[in-house]
């Protein structure tokens, strides 16, 4: 007996290990309790790590804040230019979102919005290949809760999966465990993102036949209700095209092994979105964005139009007439995934068995000059935004919004 | 063959230390993931004590922990690292294993072990989906051997005749 002494504790304390594993792998995730082994080691380990990431920048915040100021001055400069810059795209983006959250208004969309963040420094990290995740500063005490989305200035992080009193683990998107509802920016293609036992990103379930371009942007779709819809996650790397489905890698935008600070979403909001702008009725907003005639003197001795008071009305403003909105609304409603193709179909759509009075070619657009407030004192949109002029005045063809006029 | 034994301290602090090393140092130097700190500490422990329960037991307490800190099930790297224990303190009976060659030799081998048991109990119990990559072992296995080396050589100043 005494000969098989050494191997009979092997065998047990395999036997036990086995066991254990099948008692885990049994039991379903969500019913799963915290193993007082790993409080313990948590407990033991993430102090140290958070003594330490302390320590490291109470000393690099004394070496930059202090000591090293060399070239700020310059840097300073540069970020004044660049603040100026950005002030400037500001402008016109806010106006495209604006314009872009009347029309969702319009159509009963109901948005999630970040309203509350939490900084949180990352710790330390499973230390392992084959489980991608890491540890941040904050747990339950701090308001932390299971399930919770983290981001970072640069993109999506991962989700949280466990919380202790005051120390969280988050499951990175590079995890192969990990999965996010994502969409391709241009495309408009939805898929799952997941990561590879590689730690690489990957789309797959997208057919083989579509169109996905190396350097798309990835965002979230807010499908998966963890991660609200929009953030970034990275930009389409390379990708294969398999017998029936694409295989799609992902390059992230965050660098998700060298992680320092991360936020995590402690509390969204669904509601509706809101616009800074007054709202006004879906013709109006489509008109704002669609082609026109252009500017034509208006005939007082033309039957049915009114005199317009003497520059009281954009004539881009009042290019469309209601019936033409109307329906260009209709397509919107119809297909709201779509809303770029739809304003297209709308701005290429002429009103069927009309005449314009003024060139008398059969489906133009007729100028119905109106006293409206509303249009009256419709602001000047910035020329990114506005329709492209037509070259040949007496020309009906409108011409196409740029791809940045598409509501998103 | 000389039978050395560790004192309480060196016992519980270096495998704690080298838990703390192995979470904390990947996210400052990415090249770290490639090294496993904890199995090269099973590996100095069983050898150096040429004890085959002591050996395993060491292996499943390391491995144990290491798999606490993770989300996987608690027992992959348990009973990898068990295996290994037991086999480092089994070959330790064996060999000569103060030598640098043998060192070098004998943490490959056990790296390479410990990855097959882990692959095997991660693919064929937990169902994960794993993809075995030699070029990525045999580059993992000698960066832990160069360095175990290096690191036997400091630990052995840690050691108390029997």
């Amino acid at each position: 007996m005494g000969r098989y002494r050494n191997v009979s504790f092997l065998a047990a304390a395999i036997f036990l290990q086995i066991l254990g594993l099948a008692v885990q792998v049994k039991t379903p995730t969500e019913n799963k309790p915290t193993r007082l082994i790993r409080v313990w080691a948590v407990s033991t380990i993430t102090p140290l790590e958070k003594g330490l990431i302390r320590l490291q920048s109470g000393a690099a915040d004394l070496w930059h804040n202090y000591f090293y100021l060399r070239g700020v001055r310059q840097e300073n400069r540069e970020l004044r230019d660049e603040i100026e810059q950005l002030q400037l795209e500001q402008v016109r983006l806010k106006q495209d979102a604006d314009q872009a959250h009347r029309l969702q208004k319009l159509l009963g969309f109901k948005e999630q919005f970040i309203a509350k963040t939490l900084p949180a420094q990352v710790i330390g990290s499973s230390g392992s290949e084959q489980s991608r995740m890491v540890y941040i500063d904050k747990g339950t005490h701090d308001g932390v809760q299971l399930g919770m989305a983290v981001i970072s200035a640069t993109g999506v992080i991962g989700k949280v999966i466990n919380v202790f009193r005051s120390t969280s683990w988050v499951l990175l998107i590079n995890d192969q465990q990990s999965g996010v509802g994502t969409i391709l920016e241009q495309s408009r293609l939805q898929g799952v993102l997941k990561g590879k036992s590689s730690g690489e990103l990957v789309i797959d379930k997208i057919m083989a036949d579509e169109e996905v371009k190396p350097g798309d942007r990835v965002l979230t779709s807010g499908g998966d209700q963890i991660f609200p819809k929009g953030l970034i996650i990275g930009t389409v790397d390379r990708l294969s095209r398999g017998p029936e489905f694409l295989q799609i890698s992902v390059k992230p935008s965050a660098a998700l092994n060298r992680l320092e600070e991360v936020l995590v979403i402690v509390t969204k909001e669904e509601r509706e979105p809101v616009s800074t702008a007054a709202s006004g009725r879906a013709s109006d907003i489509l008109a704002e964005r669609l082609p026109s005639v252009p500017d034509k003197p208006v005939s007082p001795s033309l039957p049915g139009m009114r005199s317009a008071a003497p520059g009281a009305v954009p004539p881009r403003a009042v290019g469309i007439r209601p019936v033409a909105a109307g329906g260009a609304a209709s397509n919107v409603a119809l297909s709201p995934t779509k809303p770029a193709a739809a304003s297209a179909l709308a701005a290429t759509t002429p009103i069927a068995g009309r005449l314009n009075p003024a060139t008398g070619t059969p489906g133009s657009k007729i100028p119905v000059i109106s006293s409206s407030p509303s249009l009256t004192s419709k602001p000047k949109l910035p020329p990114a935004a506005t329709s492209k002029p037509v070259s040949d005045p007496t020309s009906t063809q409108p011409q196409p919004n740029s791809p940045g006029d598409a509501p998103q | 063959m000389e039978v050395y034994r560790f004192s309480l301290p060196v016992t519980l602090i270096f495998p704690l230390l080298a838990i703390f090393l192995q979470a904390f140092l990947p996210l400052r130097f990415s090249f770290f993931s490639i090294l496993d700190l904890p199995l090269l500490i099973v590996i100095f422990f069983a050898m150096a004590r040429r004890s085959q329960v002591a050996g395993l037991i060491t292996g499943a307490a390391i491995g144990l922990l290491q798999d606490s800190l993770t989300h996987q099930p608690l027992g992959l790297y348990g009973i990898a690292k068990t295996v290994v224990g037991y086999g480092a303190s089994s070959l330790g009976v064996k060999l000569d294993v103060e030598s640098v060659g043998t060192r070098f030799l004998v943490i490959t081998g056990f790296d390479i072990i410990h990855e097959i048991i882990y692959f095997t109990i991660a693919h064929g119990m937990v169902r994960l989906n794993l993809h075995w990559n030699w070029a990525h072992e045999l580059e993992s296995a000698l960066a832990n051997a160069i360095f175990g080396v290096f690191l036997f050589a400091l630990m052995d100043r840690l050691k108390d005749r029997a």
